[in-house]
């Protein structure tokens, strides 16, 4: 396939992946609110602002909203589209890259990203917002389901298919970091310290995962059970071993390399990184300090991706023929493109 | 439905002018008026309403926002009876043989030119003529493969040409999603009525493109070659490309060695052997034309040259579709083929002759004048509503560069049914056949359709306030 198109395919489903997260977690925070708010805690320390640290977003917000402010802060996450990293702004970029690969992509899953995208530019989305956000996140959460399912039930399961799986691994695997690490932006003193517990809970529950932990745990979630399950477990959709496992697998079927050994630098990295996940221990982790841990983990999993596009999308070999193009910035090179895509006259 | 509708002493495509539905669209008619009012509002706005949700849309230029909107959709078929379509048919394929014909000489011996058949300045100085072209010969002698030819008919019933596109013409992907969308929200309309169906145009294409490649001996590659995703016709090289089950690329996706052309894959370079190009000659390869050009393919012209790559249209066939040109068209069908025009022309005046520009300088405001250069409704001048500044830009301009204007009388445009908010209302429509020229002359029944949708208005172009229409073409 083109690279251009596995590019496309990839990011189209990490940034489906990445709304898809936020909006669980974003449901999640709503919810567990509804179960503590008692009068005189600082809600906005305590819920709000580990959420926009986690997402690294924290800058942009405060130039935004001085005041800060609650509703602000779910606004900014959910609807905002000066935040590049809000749901809205994702689901434009998924739709964006699928516009760029339309002729890959079956006619449904098209007409679902793309409702989601006009939904969320309308005012309807504004209306639910502010009157029911839980609901709203929930919209987005089952959006993700259907599109998920049109990818696996409705496509071939092809070259391009195995990107979108990679992306959405890589993706999701990155987001249960993300997720995790919000315990360490947590108060660790005074009457909200007392919440952590519930903050834990929280991040379960963010990952569909509170009743499997359940069945298989049958205890009371400790921080050290919740990451061993979203780190290490060896089935749980949405750990970081499963991800990894699943991500490794896809870069093989695209290679076509046997599994347990490497072609490339990202099935190196993702190899090694796969085995110290399926010999690591929750022990071991919480030891090193689960913040570093998971520092750690975000800079293997950008390792993968820049290996993935070093190999697959970067072109065979330069391309000295192509003119240099006349522009001082990236921007005014896009400009410059679009100013000429625009005046090739179709004739219509 | 129809009350009050009337003809208003315009040809009217489904009704006699003594208000009775014409024979063959009875039928139509009577399942169209038993259709309550308000039911045919919801199913219409269902069809806007699926367009939309699939991203069925084109970008309006010079529009910051580069919104996207759907292209009008009126639900009410425009009708033609088969012996019609036959001379359309007929009349067409003579057109298209003349112009290769035409093409072919003008790029090698230039017999037409040196006959004084066509004047020899104005091939040598029309915009889209390639001298560097010459003497390179094209699979098939075949220059235009895909022609998008605009037909109107006027007051006394009979056909016009009004103009040829012969370079990338659009509006394929509408003509056979328009007849998905009436069958969808109106399925019952089709019965027993005998409308040939359209839906051979993909196939139609892909053969004309795998017969056009210089490798025959295997299954060629071919690719659509398309600006990018931000040019207005963006959602229709998706389409035919998916439809086709082409690669779609765009100039970046290209790489030339050693005068072939390969697309980059995740799995190495892979030869291309055909590319249905949806890019202008001026940006298709920035060593030969435009030097700034970031949407082509640098050395394709090379590989062109040397006859490794095929590709649909062939460089500089914006010759025979430019507007001056075509006042010679009528001329090169006796030249090349000794026969009649089929379907004639509308009488053009080329500003570039004296008694010519004489006539349309004294007349702006009776005539439509169009820049030879331009496409889409762009550069064109409405004399009778025009207002008076800019009756007199144009008398500047025609009188600056009168080789970039030419002239015609305001044809009486035929009128169809088709919904307002008032009803009913006869509206004036064009129509643009898709013609596709490999190893045979192919057509689908019918075409796209386009009305103008504003009362009175004769400008159907999609980026001017156009809508379209499906196109019945009947089986008897």
């Amino acid at each position: 396939m083109l690279s251009r198109v596995a590019n496309a395919l990839y990011w189209m489903v990490r940034y489906i992946e990445r709304a898809d997260n936020l909006a669980r977690m974003l449901e999640v925070n709503e919810q567990l609110l509804l179960d503590v708010a008692e009068p005189g805690l600082a809600l906005h320390d305590t819920f709000w602002r580990p959420i926009i640290l986690s997402t690294g977003d924290e800058e942009l917000f405060n130039e935004l909203h001085p005041e800060g402010g609650n509703r602000e802060i779910v606004h900014f996450l959910s609807m905002d589209e000066r935040n590049p990293n809000s749901v809205r702004s994702a689901i434009a970029q998924a739709r964006e890259n699928a516009r760029t690969v339309r002729d890959q992509l079956s006619e449904a899953l098209w007409e679902e990203l793309n409702g989601l995208h006009l939904f969320l530019r309308s005012e309807d989305a504004e209306r639910l917002l502010r009157a029911n956000p839980p609901h709203f996140h929930e919209t987005i959460r089952k959006a993700g389901y259907v599109i998920n399912g049109i990818v696996s039930s409705n496509l071939a399961h092809d070259e391009a298919w195995h990107f979108m799986d990679l992306g959405r691994n890589m993706e999701r695997a990155d987001k249960t970091t993300r997720l995790l690490d919000i315990t360490s932006f947590l108060p660790s003193t005074g009457a909200e310290a007392s919440l952590v517990d519930h903050h834990w809970t929280a991040i379960l529950h963010a990952c569909g995962a509170r009743n499997v932990f359940q069945t298989i745990h049958r205890e009371h979630p400790t921080p050290l059970k919740i990451v061993e399950f979203l780190v290490l477990d060896r089935e749980f959709p949405r750990s970081v071993r499963y991800c990894i496992d699943r991500a490794d697998a896809a870069l093989h079927q695209i290679s076509g390399s046997p599994r347990g050994s490497f072609a490339n630098e990202a099935e190196r990295v993702s190899g090694r990184l796969l085995a110290s996940l399926a010999y690591g221990s929750a022990d071991e982790i919480m030891e090193e300090g689960l913040h570093t841990f998971l520092d750690d983990l975000q800079a293997h999993f950008n390792r993968i991706g820049e290996a993935v596009f070093r190999e697959y999308v970067l072109l065979p070999e330069s391309d000295e023929s192509r003119p240099p193009i006349p522009a001082e910035s990236v921007s005014a090179v896009v400009a410059w493109q679009l100013q000429q895509q625009q005046q090739q006259q179709q004739q219509q | 439905m129809f009350e009050g509708y009337g003809t208003d002493n315009f040809y009217d495509e489904m009704f006699l002018p003594d208000g009775s539905p014409r024979p063959f669209c009875q039928t139509l008619i009577e399942r169209f008026s038993r259709i309550p009012e308000e039911d045919f509002a919801t199913r219409r706005a269902a069809c806007d309403a699926h367009f939309l949700r699939h991203g069925i849309t084109f970008n309006v230029y010079h529009d910051q926002k580069g919104t996207e909107r759907i292209f009008p959709f009126d639900p009410m078929p425009r009708v033609i009876p088969a012996n019609e379509w036959d001379h359309i048919e007929a009349g067409l394929t003579q057109r298209i043989t003349a112009l290769n014909l035409f093409l072919h000489d003008v790029y090698h011996d230039q017999q037409i030119l040196r006959d004084g058949v066509v004047p020899a300045s104005l091939v040598e100085g029309a915009a889209h003529y390639r001298p560097e072209f010459r003497h390179v010969d094209v699979p098939g002698d075949i220059y235009i493969h895909i022609c998008g030819t605009d037909l109107v008919r006027g007051g006394d019933g009979e056909y016009y040409v009004l103009e040829d596109n012969g370079r990338c013409p659009s509006g394929a992907s509408y003509l056979l999603e328009n007849r998905n969308a009436l069958k969808r929200a109106f399925p019952t309309v089709f019965e027993g009525a005998g409308v040939r169906p359209v839906q051979s145009y993909p196939e139609d294409l892909l053969e004309m493109l795998h017969y056009i490649s210089p490798h025959r001996e295997i299954d060629p590659v071919c690719v659509l070659l398309t600006p990018g995703c931000f040019n207005s016709a963006y959602f229709e090289h998706c389409y035919l490309a998916r439809q086709m089950g082409i690669p779609i690329v765009e100039g970046r996706d290209l790489v030339v060695r050693d005068q072939f052309v390969y697309m980059r894959t995740t799995q190495g370079l892979v030869r291309v052997d055909v590319i249905y190009r949806r890019i202008d000659d001026d940006f298709i390869d920035p060593l030969v034309f435009r030097k700034d050009s970031v949407l082509g393919v640098p050395g394709l012209m090379g590989a062109y040259r040397a006859g490794n790559v095929g590709l649909a249209n062939a460089v500089g066939t914006g010759v025979a579709d430019d507007k001056a040109v075509y006042h010679y068209v009528p001329k090169m069908i006796d030249y090349y083929l000794g026969q009649d025009p089929i379907l004639p022309n509308v009488p053009t005046y080329l500003a570039a002759e004296e008694d010519d520009r004489k006539y349309i300088l004294e007349h702006l405001d009776e005539l439509v004048v169009k820049s030879t250069n331009e496409s889409g409704g762009y550069g064109m001048l409405m004399g009778p509503s025009a207002s008076k500044k800019e009756i007199e830009e144009f008398h500047a301009k025609i009188t600056a560069e009168p080789a970039n204007f030419i002239a015609q009388p305001v044809l009486s445009l035929s009128r169809c049914p088709t919904w307002t908010d008032g009803g009913m209302r006869g509206r004036h429509i064009d129509l643009r056949p898709y013609i596709i020229y490999g190893r045979d002359v192919r057509i689908v029944p019918g075409g796209l359709t386009r009305v103008a949708l504003k009362e009175g208005s004769l400008v159907v172009n999609s980026s001017q306030g156009g809508g379209s229409k499906d196109t019945w073409v009947l089986s008897h």
